[in-house]
């Protein structure tokens, strides 16, 4: 066998792993049924995307806080070991950045009321995480909201109503505009 | 120089409690008195210790994470900057910010759902993410409240080491395989804008992260300098974004969705967000812009005598490459331009060095980066009059240390 030239064992060598490179897809991993997906898809977004049946009221949803989250949040979404939730600032101010006196609750900073329903359901109670169920979820949800004066307090929260709600601090919301270069945003 | 400033180091570290574990020092003594009873008079006339399974530090090093806000869940703690020589952050030392503490996952059951909006949605193992195609990558890690205690006016704590303003920064280099790759694989539909993570934690953290940086750098990673994530870094496998604010980095990520608008997660909205003085509040700001910190000297050291020193610190932009660095040493009036170690790499802790010749009296340290945007580092009152004084996150502005005639070096408080 004759030996090959340099110049031919590098265009043999390209050739080879150019026939072998990558298309894909590869075929690594496999197809995800409809059911697993639906067990561990639980984000809700603000257009009711995700949102499931259920529905709760601001009466259902203050038993139910009582019992899984004043111990954090305070009697009243006062406020505890756990962030503040209700109460607004002295004519809807969203002056934030100079005034280190404001209040950051769901009321008063929270652009979208599905959020609210997302990370509860997703995340609390702390100590309990990820145990309610959709209708103690819309009810609590109902309960901040109407706390807050959000909504009437007769309300009922459920995958309709609840994204056509409008948060107060929903417009003061703006993209990044930085980008780099020279100028300090 | 180093010498003279660890010790000192050492011996706060000692009388704050934070005692070395390898030593065992005994009460009153400190982490280096307990180590040099056991080394012996001549080390040439005696046989050292044999190898072992898994190194340790040497008994007169202890580097230490520290919490950031006291408390007993310790949800954040932070780099000891100060400690570190180069670039790389020991994993070990890694800063950590998590919203339910660190999940304990068995790797072989893990698993990454990828699906919404692509033709073939897919749950990859742990086995199959490191089957495909990988690449590694040195890149810092930062969150976006890091250095708040360099920016805020109010009770302005002066005496904080670099760790304490800016230890909520780490660079290593990640391995994983580039979520461009898994999102070809699964056949993402060109109509998705943006995509879900989520973690597996108790908070099942979410962020959404717009479609175009998974086709420009993203990873999943699953190592970290060389070996396997820590768990408090997302073992078994995470997202990665290079110069993305850390929260947007999902640790221990189970799934992601694709769609064609943002989720708008707790954490995008009413936490990670940017009020400004005009009174809207910024949202999705998640490049972390030029920075930089000198880490020597910088409070607790003491300078031990006028003469020559070195200027040593870190820089770092989420833009890119750091171009330059300038350091002052009379708050800003004259700068000179400070080496750069290589490599300069985008996206990633740079170390930087200027020699200085102290002359005993008082003085004012400053470093400056510039990225290749252009960007310039800005002063606090640059910063301040951009953001209002009460803004969160990506802080910035320039830390100017003051040193003091006696050597002592401590954050130069007010408007600098």
């Amino acid at each position: 066998m004759r030996l090959l030239r340099p110049a031919a064992v590098v265009w043999l060598f390209t050739t080879v792993l150019a026939a072998q490179a990558p298309t894909t897809p590869l075929g690594i991993g496999r197809r995800a049924t409809p059911d697993e997906i639906r067990a561990i898809d639980i984000d809700a977004a603000p257009d009711g995307h995700g949102l499931p049946e259920g529905k709760g009221t601001a009466a259902s949803g203050s038993t139910i806080y009582a019992a899984k989250c004043a111990g954090c949040h305070g009697a009243k979404g006062e406020g505890g070991s756990a962030e503040r939730l209700v109460g607004l600032n002295a004519g809807g101010s969203f002056a934030y950045a100079i005034d280190g006196k404001l209040i950051r609750t769901v009321g008063s900073y929270w652009p979208y009321a599905t959020t609210l329903y997302d990370y509860t359901y997703r995340a609390m109670p702390f100590t309990q995480p990820g145990t309610l169920t959709p209708d103690e979820t819309y009810s609590l949800v109902a309960y901040v909201l109407s706390l807050n004066g959000v909504i009437p307090e007769g309300a009922v929260m459920d995958k309709a109503t609840l994204p056509k709600v409008t948060m107060p601090a929903h417009d003061h919301f703006v993209p990044d505009n930085r980008k780099g270069g020279p100028a300090v945003k | 120089m180093a010498r003279s400033l660890s010790r000192r180091r050492a011996l706060i570290a000692g009388a704050a409690g934070l005692v070395g574990a390898i030593a065992h020092p005994l009460a009153g003594q400190t982490a280096d008195q307990a180590a040099r009873a056991r080394v012996p008079a001549d080390p040439t006339k005696t046989q050292g210790a044999g190898g072992t399974d898994v190194g340790s530090r040497s008994p007169f090093e202890t580097p230490k994470r520290i919490s950031q806000g006291g408390g007993p869940r310790r949800n954040a703690t932070q780099t000891p900057l100060q400690d570190l020589t180069g670039i790389i952050t020991p994993a070990d030392l890694h800063y950590e910010r998590h919203h339910a503490g660190v999940p304990a996952i068995d790797p072989a059951q893990y698993t990454l759902l990828i699906h919404g909006m692509v033709e073939r949605p897919t749950v990859f193992t742990l086995a199959d993410l490191k089957r495909f195609p990988g690449k590694s990558i040195i890149r810092f890690l930062e969150c976006s409240g890091n250095g708040g205690r360099a920016y805020r006016r109010e009770a302005q704590d002066i005496e904080v080491s670099p760790q304490q303003i800016d230890g909520l920064t780490s660079t290593s280099e990640w391995t994983g395989v580039p979520l461009a790759t898994l999102f070809r694989e699964v056949g993402a539909s060109p109509k998705a804008t943006w995509f879900l993570a989520e973690a597996m934690d108790a908070a099942v953290m979410t962020r959404s992260v717009p479609m175009e940086k998974a086709f420009d750098d993203a990873l999943i990673a699953y190592g970290q300098n060389g070996e396997a994530l820590r768990p408090e870094q997302g073992y078994p496998a995470r997202l990665f974004l290079p110069g993305f604010e850390g929260s947007s980095n999902v640790k221990w990520i189970r799934r992601i969705e694709l769609a064609d608008r943002p989720f708008m997660t707790r954490e995008e909205t009413s936490k990670y967000t940017d009020p400004l003085p005009d009174g809207t509040a910024r949202m999705f700001s998640f490049v972390m812009d030029a920075k930089s910190i000198i880490t020597e000297p910088a409070f607790p050291d003491k300078l031990t005598g006028p003469g020559w020193w070195e200027i040593r610190g870190l820089a770092w932009s989420g833009r890119g490459r750091i171009t330059r660095v300038d350091v002052s040493g009379d708050g800003g009036k004259t700068w000179q331009r400070a080496t750069l170690d290589d490599p300069v790499l985008p996206k990633c802790h740079t170390r930087f060095r200027l020699p200085w010749k102290w002359t005993g009296g008082e003085a004012m340290l400053m470093s400056r980066a510039t990225d290749e945007t252009g960007y310039v580092q800005p002063t606090t009152a640059a910063l301040l009059a951009a953001r209002g004084p009460f803004t969160s996150y990506h802080f910035n502005n320039i830390r100017p240390w003051k040193v003091s005639a006696d050597g002592s070096v401590r954050l130069a408080g007010g408007s600098v």
